[in-house]
């Protein structure tokens, strides 16, 4: 714990008489109702739909646990579950190596920081919609620009998004752009905590760069890199605008992932039954994965 | 600050400033390349190869977005379900923040994270019936109050960080001075907590703004968000890249200028850690 020298705050020990925390409850109330309105009642509604078989216009019926003994044997859902554990992975590993590795940069001094992070931090708060509409076409096989700029370096041309087998990772490019700046950001804040005493002491004892990175700063900034790592899982896990806008699941089902799915099948083909019992699903997907994230984070921090 | 670039070895600091350089080249050229293509006529933007650098450039494109479109609109909308959103979130989350983190209730905190983990699209089947039953489908309410799905919890979870980096001894001085546990909360750790309502109020307004799908699937023909207006014009008529980039830039503007005017703000706020300094 680090103590605060502050002018004008008594340094000297108060007793910390701890207030029991009920006392505490009433403060987070309101924005308990509020989420028990606007997402706990819509959880609630869900499971009850989901073993309903309901499509809009149609009756109501009771259909038990059809629904999803429907879902397992769905080859179309299951690919979008694999498709978007994949796409998970590497819109989590990439973000993470080269966000730590520019907040490293970043936490450096040199002239026009500021202007340069400011700059590195736009993508992440553009617009996903508007940036996707540019990088279709800039992704366009004939008349895209990033096909002619390879041209130059003597790459041939790539298919991008309008090929199976490239438009997963030409869609987790997209996220690379967009999320990297959040990783950095939140590994930046670990950084501004760091001692400068062990790196001065390493500087005398001629420890290298990297040494110095991986035996004094990555271990104190390991719990703050879990938390980009949380947060990166959830955002990618639950992907929507840059792929529907861009490949809008294709070619094929080729870059379908669980979010595409359940917007087709609820705002698509209306099966809004068959839509919450794909919703449970993806639910039980992300609360556990969840879970153990939140239960890794805690590890680290009493282990930092 | 305690890490300088070395004087050490100009090689060194040529590396350093190619690795800068890597970094914030892909921002730069993907925004240029976004300007480019607003500015220029229809015959250079499908040319091949590409025409860089519009010559003359051009406001056409700008222009078409304003008259074939009914972007003010759009625009207004957008403010009214951001703003709104964010300052309810504000009024309920800021209060929340600190009951859970004073109260140490991390299981509520979980709560919490769950619902900013929960794909959008899950709120919107029940949330569709609801507000078809209530006949809000259509209206701006419908979506202001699906983006407090968007704008409470992570006000909530800025703030919990923030104020749990506030030290419990601060209010404990002022109960032994006779405070009443709101007056400590208003006086005495709001104020100090006021950087992480910034960043909490900044990146919700960002979130919330960004947010697309929730006017894809609730908003009519009058009450959709810029993001969706904007994808929707595309579907409806085979819409030219020049007009389309001109209204992309002019959706994600305010977010860009947001991000330079406060850019302080995010990055201190996120990387303070309350007192600790």
């Amino acid at each position: 714990m680090t103590t605060i020298d502050q002018p004008g705050i008594a340094t000297a020990k108060v007793t910390p008489h701890q207030l029991p925390p009920r006392r505490y409850y009433p403060f987070a109330i309101p924005a308990l109702v509020l989420m028990a309105c606007v997402i706990i009642f819509p959880w609630l509604f869900t499971l009850i739909m989901s073993v309903m078989d309901f499509k809009v216009g149609g009756a109501v019926e009771f259909v038990g646990l059809s629904n999803y003994i429907k879902l397992f044997s769905d080859e179309r859902f299951l690919g979008s579950v694999g498709r978007t554990f994949w796409f998970t992975l590497l819109a989590v590993i990439f973000p993470i190596t080269l966000g730590t590795a520019a907040a490293v940069i970043f936490h450096r001094e040199f002239p026009w920081r500021g202007v340069l992070r400011t700059i590195f931090i736009m993508p992440m708060m553009a617009t996903p919609v508007a940036v996707a509409l540019v990088w279709t076409m800039m992704f366009h096989p004939q008349l895209g620009v990033l096909n002619y700029l390879l041209s130059i370096i003597g790459i041939a041309p790539f298919a991008w998004v309008y090929d199976p087998n490239t438009v997963i990772f030409t869609l987790v490019l997209v996220e690379v752009w967009h999320w990297t700046p959040l990783v950095m950001l939140i590994v930046l804040g670990g950084m501004a905590a760091l001692p400068t005493d062990p790196y001065d002491s390493a500087t005398i004892d001629g420890a290298t760069d990297w040494q110095m990175f991986r035996y004094i700063t990555l271990p104190l900034i390991l719990p703050y890199i879990m938390v980009a790592v949380v947060i990166r899982t959830i955002d990618a896990l639950k992907v929507f605008d840059t792929i529907f806008v861009i490949t809008q699941g294709g070619p094929g089902t080729a870059s379908e992932t669980l979010n595409i799915f359940l917007y087709l099948q609820a705002f698509q083909f209306y099966n809004l039954g068959y839509a919450s019992a794909v919703v449970v699903v993806f639910f039980v997907i992300i609360v556990a994965l969840s879970l153990l994230l939140l239960y890794m984070r805690q590890r680290m921090k009493w282990n930092a | 600050m305690s890490n300088r670039v070395e004087s050490g070895g100009i090689w060194r600091k040529i590396g350093f400033g190619f690795s800068v350089f890597a970094l914030v080249s892909p921002a730069i050229l993907i925004f240029l390349w976004m300007i480019s293509l607003s500015l220029k006529n229809e015959l250079d933007n499908t040319a091949y190869p590409p025409v860089f650098i519009p010559n003359p450039p051009t406001l056409a494109n700008y222009f078409e977005v304003f008259e074939k479109n009914n972007f003010l609109l759009y625009f207004w909308n957008s403010i009214l379900v951001t703003g709104g959103a964010v300052l309810i979130g504000l009024l309920v989350g800021v209060p929340a923040g600190y009951g859970i983190a004073r109260s140490k209730a991390h299981r509520t905190a979980v709560m919490i994270l769950i619902a900013r983990m929960t794909p959008a699209l899950s709120y919107l089947i029940p949330l569709f019936l609801v507000f078809q039953i209530l006949g809000l489908i259509g209206s701006i309410w419908a979506l202001l109050i699906t983006h407090l799905v968007i704008t409470v919890p992570i006000i909530v979870w800025v703030m919990i960080g923030y104020f749990e980096g506030i030290p419990q001894e601060l209010e404990d001085a002022a109960y032994v001075d006779g405070a009443t546990l709101w007056q400590s909360f208003r006086y005495i750790a709001l104020p100090l907590a006021r950087p992480g309502m910034m960043v909490g109020a900044i990146l919700a307004f960002i979130f919330s703004w960004n947010n697309f799908v929730f006017s894809v699937v609730l908003g009519g023909k009058n009450s959709r968000t810029l993001p969706s207006a904007v994808y929707n014009s595309l579907t409806f008529e085979q819409i030219s890249w020049g007009p389309l980039a001109a209204a992309a830039l002019l959706v994600t503007l305010p977010v860009i200028i947001l991000t330079v005017a406060a850019q302080r703000e995010i990055v201190a706020g996120l990387s303070a850690g309350g007192l600790k300094d």
